[in-house]
C-alpha cells in the first residue's frame, strides 16, 4: 500500500526560517498565526491528509465516481464522511475573510493544505478546490448581494464549486464559445449550451453546487469582448439563503479519464438555467482569470504534490527492495542482496525528485505569500512588487512544477521497476493523476507562450527587470564562501535566462514565431532559475539556523547537499535551453504540413 | 460537573525511538513530540460530556517542561476550557504525578477526572489507581464506554476475559482505552481559540509535592533483535522439532 507523511518539518522550515511569515504581521489574518499556532494548524492538516485523505486515494481511483439515470452522481466510498470532516475543520474557508464566515487566515496557508490534500488524495482535494477558486472570483467580482448569498455556505463546504469554460468546439481559444445566456424579465438570465471536462460538476458531498459559467449574452459581440459571467447554481437559492427549486443545469454523463477517477468531470446541460450576472457584461473572461489565475497556482501544487508523493513511495521502496550489490562492497552482508538506495542510478532519480520537490515547495509558498502580500498590503509599492512577481511566476510555476511534477511520478515508477507497472502498488496512479496538471487550467504550452507574449512584455518588461535585480542583488549580497556553491552556479544560469531574454526581445518582435517557438526552452529556463533561486534561499536560511541551532545539523546538512546536488546536476540545463532558443525556428516551422 | 482531564506530553508514537548509546536512557534530541494517545482519547471523552450536557467545563492539567504548554493547546484545540500546566524539568514518576493531581482535585473539586490508562513513553499504567487511592474515590479503569447518571458513572472495561461493567459513585476517576472513542481533528477555529484560552502556570512546590524520584533506573537497552525462523517440510517434522525443544 502507498504510503504519505506531510512534510511538516520542511513546511514550517519554509515559513517560518526561509519567508519569515512573523514579518508580515501587519497582512490581514497573519497576526492569528504565530509559531505555535502556525506549527499547530500545519501539523492538523497533515494529520487529517495523513488519516482520512490518503486511505482512500487507491479505492476511490479504482471505484471512480457514478452516474444515475436522473444526472445524479455519485462519489466513491467514504469521501462524503471525509468531505465531512474535512469541512468541519473549517480548511474550505481558511482564506475567505471573517464577515463570509471564512477563517481570515493567510491564503499562503491554504496552499499548504492544498499540497497535503493533493498529495494524499488528488481527486478528493479538486471538490474543495474548486470552492476555493470560484469563492476567490465571486468575491472579487461578485455583487454584495451575490456574496452575501453566496459565499458563507460556500466557505464552511456546504456548497461547492465549480468553473465552466470548456465547450465541445471551445478549448483553449475561448472566442469559440456559444453558450448563451437570454435576460430575463426579473434581471435573471436563461443559460442554454452545453460545458464539458467539468470538475466536481456533480456529486453527493454538498447541499448545492455553485456554477461560475461563461456564456455569450444575446447580441453580444463576437470573440473574447463578448463573454460574461454567471452564477448558476444546482438549486435556486431563495433570499434567505434557503434552497429553492432544482435549476435546469444536469450532468449529462461522467468522462472515463486516465487519472483522477475520484473525481467528478462532466458534461452540463444547461437548458434555459436561472443565471445571475456577475460583474459587468462582455467582461467575464476578466472575471474568471481572477479564479483561473489562483487555479493555475493550485495546479502547480498538485504537480509537487504528485512528485513528493511519488518520492515518498520510491525512497521507502528502495530501502526496502533488495537487488544487486554496491559497487563499493556489500552493504548489507547478512542478506541475499543490497537495497537498491545503494546503486548510483537509483540515487539520481530519488535526489532529482527531492531537490525539485523542496525548492518547488519554497517557490510555491514564496508566490503564494506574493499573492497575500498583492490582497492584503496597505503599502501600494509592496503591493505592486508582489503583483507582478505572481503575474510573472504564475505560468512559470504551472508549466514547470508539473511537467517535472509528472517527471518525477515517472521516475518513482522507474525505481519500482515492474512493481511500479502493476496497480495495486499504486505507484501507476501517481503517474496517471499527475499526468492532468500539465493539461487542464490551461496546457502547459499555453503557460509558456503567457509567459512570453504577455507576462514578460507586461509594463515594458518592468516585472522581469524587477525579478533580475532582485536575484542578482542576492548573488551580490551573498559572497561568502558557505555561500559560493548556491551562488556562483545561480550566477552563471541567471546569465543565461538573461541572454534569452535579450534574444527574445532582439527576435520575437520581428518574427512572432521565434517567440513563440522558444517559449516553452524559455519556461523552462525560467524555471530552472527559480527554482535555483529558491535553493540559494533555503541553503542561506539553513546555514544561517545551522549556526543558532546546531542541535538540527544533521537535517540541515541534508538540505545543503540536496541544494547543492540541485546546483550541480539540476541547473545546468539553463545552458541546454538557451541554446536551444537561440537556435531559432528555422528547422521547427520550416517543412510543409504535408510532410507530417 | 467539572471534568479534569490529565495530560502528558510523550515522544510521538509514530516516532521509533533509539537507546542512547551509554544506556542512560532514550535518545529524546529533535524527536516529534505530542500527546499521549490515550489521553487524548480522554480529553475527547470529556469534550463530548460537554457537549451532551453532562460536564459543564473541562479542564486540562499536565505535568512538564515548558513545552508541555504545546500539549495543552492542543487539547483546548479540540474543545478543553482552560489548563493548568505544573512546570518542571525533572522526571516526574506516577506517584508524584497523583500526588500533585489530588492536590488539584482538592482545589478544582471535579466531579470526574479522566485520564489515559497508560503512557506510551513509560507505559506504567499507574496514575489513575494512584490517585483513586489517594482521593479514596472509586476508579473505573481500561475503559470502553463511559455513561454518566444521576449521581454515578457506569465504566465498562476491557479485561481479559471480555468487558465488565462496573457502576461508580461520582467522584470518580475513569482511565481510557483505546476503543472509547476516535478524537476529532483541531478545527480551524478552535486552534486560533486556544491560543487565547488561560493556562495557570504553576510549579510542584506550589502543591508542596516532592518530586524527588523513588525509582532508579539501573540501565535502559534495546530489546533482543528477533532470530530468524525456520521453515520446517511437513507436520511430522514440526512434531519432531517441538519435541527437541522440549516444548511437547
Amino acid at each position: 500500500m502507498p504510503i504519505y507523511k506531510a512534510p511538516v518539518d520542511d513546511t514550517l522550515f519554509l515559513l517560518n526560517d526561509v519567508l519569515h511569515l512573523e514579518r508580515y504581521g501587519n497582512l490581514a489574518g497573519f497576526s492569528d498565526v504565530p509559531p505555535d499556532v502556525l506549527a499547530q494548524i500545519i501539523g492538523e492538516a497533515g494529520k487529517i491528509c495523513e488519516e482520512r485523505l490518503q486511505p482512500l486515494n487507491r479505492s476511490g481511483d479504482a471505484e471512480g465516481c457514478g452516474l444515475d439515470s436522473s444526472g445524479e452522481v455519485t462519489t466513491p466510498a467514504g469521501f462524503k464522511e471525509a468531505y465531512r470532516e474535512f469541512v468541519a475543520g473549517g480548511w474550505v474557508g481558511l482564506a475567505v475573510p471573517p464577515e463570509y464566515d471564512g477563517q481570515g487566515l493567510p491564503y499562503t496557508l491554504a496552499v499548504v493544505m492544498n499540497e497535503f490534500a493533493s498529495a494524499a488524495n488528488m481527486s478528493f482535494a479538486m471538490y474543495p478546490g474548486l470552492t476555493q477558486g470560484a469563492l476567490a472570483a465571486l468575491l472579487r467580482h461578485g455583487s454584495e448581494e451575490q456574496k452575501r448569498l453566496f459565499a458563507p455556505p460556500m466557505a464552511a463546504g456546504r456548497w461547492t464549486g465549480t468553473m465552466n469554460l470548456t465547450e465541445p468546439q471551445c478549448g483553449t481559444d475561448l472566442g469559440l464559445l456559444t453558450t448563451k445566456a437570454s435576460p430575463r424579465a426579473d434581471g435573471s438570465y436563461a443559460v442554454t449550451g452545453q460545458k464539458i471536462f467539468i470538475s466536481a460538476g456533480e456529486h453527493d458531498l454538498s447541499e448545492n453546487i455553485i456554477h461560475l459559467v461563461l456564456a455569450r449574452i444575446e447580441g453580444a459581440p463576437a470573440g473574447v469582448k463578448g463573454i460574461s459571467l454567471f452564477i448558476v447554481p444546482k438549486y435556486e437559492v431563495n433570499p434567505d439563503g434557503t434552497l429553492g427549486a432544482r435549476n435546469a443545469v444536469r450532468c449529462g454523463a461522467l468522462e472515463h479519464k486516465m487519472g483522477i477517477h475520484g473525481n467528478a468531470t462532466c458534461v452540463m446541460n444547461y437548458d434555459g438555467a436561472r443565471g445571475f450576472l456577475v460583474g459587468e457584461p462582455n467582461r467575464g473572461l476578466n472575471a474568471m482569470f481572477v479564479m483561473m489565475n489562483e487555479a493555475r497556482l493550485g495546479v502547480a501544487v498538485q504537480g509537487l504534490a504528485q512528485s513528493e508523493v511519488a518520492y515518498q513511495n520510491a525512497a521507502s521502496y528502495a530501502k526496502e527492495r533488495l537487488q544487486g550489490r554496491a559497487l563499493t562492497g556489500a552493504k548489507n552482508a547478512g542478506g541475499g542482496a543490497d537495497p537498491i538506495i545503494v546503486h548510483p542510478d537509483i540515487r539520481r532519480g530519488l535526489m532529482e525528485m527531492k531537490a525539485f520537490n523542496e525548492a518547488a515547495r519554497g517557490l510555491a509558498l514564496a508566490t503564494a505569500l506574493d499573492s497575500d502580500i498583492a490582497h492584503r498590503s496597505e503599502d501600494a509599492e509592496a503591493r505592486q512588487a508582489a503583483e507582478d512577481r505572481l503575474g510573472l511566476l504564475t505560468p512559470v510555476l504551472k508549466g514547470v512544477l508539473t511537467d517535472l511534477g509528472f517527471e518525477s511520478a515517472v521516475k518513482a515508477q522507474q525505481i519500482w521497476g515492474g512493481h511500479g507497472y502493476i496497480d495495486e502498488n499504486g505507484v501507476g496512479q501517481f503517474v496517471r493523476d499527475a499526468r492532468i496538471t500539465m493539461i487542464y487550467e490551461g496546457a502547459n504550452g499555453i503557460q509558456a507562450l503567457d509567459l512570453v507574449g504577455r507576462k514578460l512584455p507586461k509594463d515594458n518588461g518592468r516585472a522581469a527587470m524587477a525579478y533580475f535585480a532582485e536575484v542578482s542583488e542576492f548573488i551580490a549580497h551573498e559572497s561568502s564562501d558557505e555561500m559560493k556553491p548556491f551562488v556562483e552556479p545561480l550566477k552563471a544560469a541567471l546569465g543565461d535566462l538573461q541572454k534569452a531574454t535579450i534574444w527574445l526581445m532582439q527576435n520575437a518582435l520581428a518574427k512572432p514565431d521565434n517567440g513563440a517557438g522558444a517559449s516553452y526552452d524559455y519556461m523552462h529556463l525560467f524555471g530552472r532559475v527559480a527554482l535555483g533561486y529558491t535553493w540559494a534561499r533555503i541553503a542561506r536560511a539553513a546555514l544561517a539556523k545551522k549556526k543558532e541551532a546546531p542541535g538540527d545539523g544533521a537535517w540541515l546538512d541534508t538540505k545543503l547537499t540536496t541544494g547543492q546536488f540541485y546546483m550541480e546536476k539540476m541547473l545546468p540545463e539553463t545552458g541546454f535551453r538557451l541554446a536551444r532558443i537561440t537556435a531559432g525556428v528555422d528547422t521547427l516551422m520550416s517543412l510543409p504540413a504535408e510532410m507530417f | 460537573m467539572k471534568v479534569l482531564v490529565p495530560v502528558k506530553r510523550v515522544v510521538d508514537y509514530n516516532v521509533k525511538i533509539r537507546v542512547k548509546p551509554d544506556g542512560s536512557g532514550v535518545d529524546v534530541a529533535n524527536v516529534k513530540f505530542s500527546m499521549n494517545p490515550f489521553d487524548e482519547i480522554a480529553v475527547e471523552e470529556a469534550i463530548r460530556l460537554k457537549e451532551a450536557g453532562k460536564a459543564t467545563e473541562v479542564v486540562l492539567v499536565t505535568i512538564g517542561p515548558a513545552k508541555a504548554d504545546e500539549t495543552l493547546r492542543s487539547g483546548m484545540a479540540i474543545g478543553a476550557d482552560r489548563g493548568i500546566h505544573v512546570k518542571t524539568d525533572e522526571l516526574v514518576e506516577p506517584l508524584a504525578v497523583a500526588k500533585i493531581l489530588a492536590k488539584i482535585v482538592a482545589e478544582e473539586a471535579p466531579g470526574l477526572v479522566i485520564l489515559g490508562k497508560q503512557a506510551i513513553d513509560d507505559d506504567s499504567n499507574q496514575t489513575g489507581q494512584m490517585l483513586a487511592a489517594l482521593l479514596g474515590w472509586g476508579q473505573g479503569t481500561f475503559a470502553s464506554k463511559v455513561e454518566i447518571t444521576e449521581g454515578s458513572v457506569d465504566v465498562t472495561r476491557e479485561v481479559d476475559g471480555g468487558l465488565q461493567t462496573v457502576t461508580l459513585k461520582l467522584p470518580a476517576v475513569v482511565t481510557t482505552d483505546l476503543r472509547l472513542n476516535e478524537p476529532r481533528y483541531a478545527s480551524l477555529p478552535n486552534i486560533i481559540k486556544a491560543k487565547k484560552k488561560e493556562v495557570a502556570a504553576k510549579t510542584p512546590a506550589d502543591y508542596g509535592v516532592d518530586i524527588t524520584p523513588r525509582l532508579e533506573v539501573l540501565k535502559t537497552a534495546e530489546p533482543p533483535a528477533r532470530k530468524a525462523g525456520i521453515k520446517v517440510g511437513s507436520v511430522p517434522e514440526l512434531l519432531e522439532k517441538l519435541k527437541t525443544a522440549g516444548v511437547l
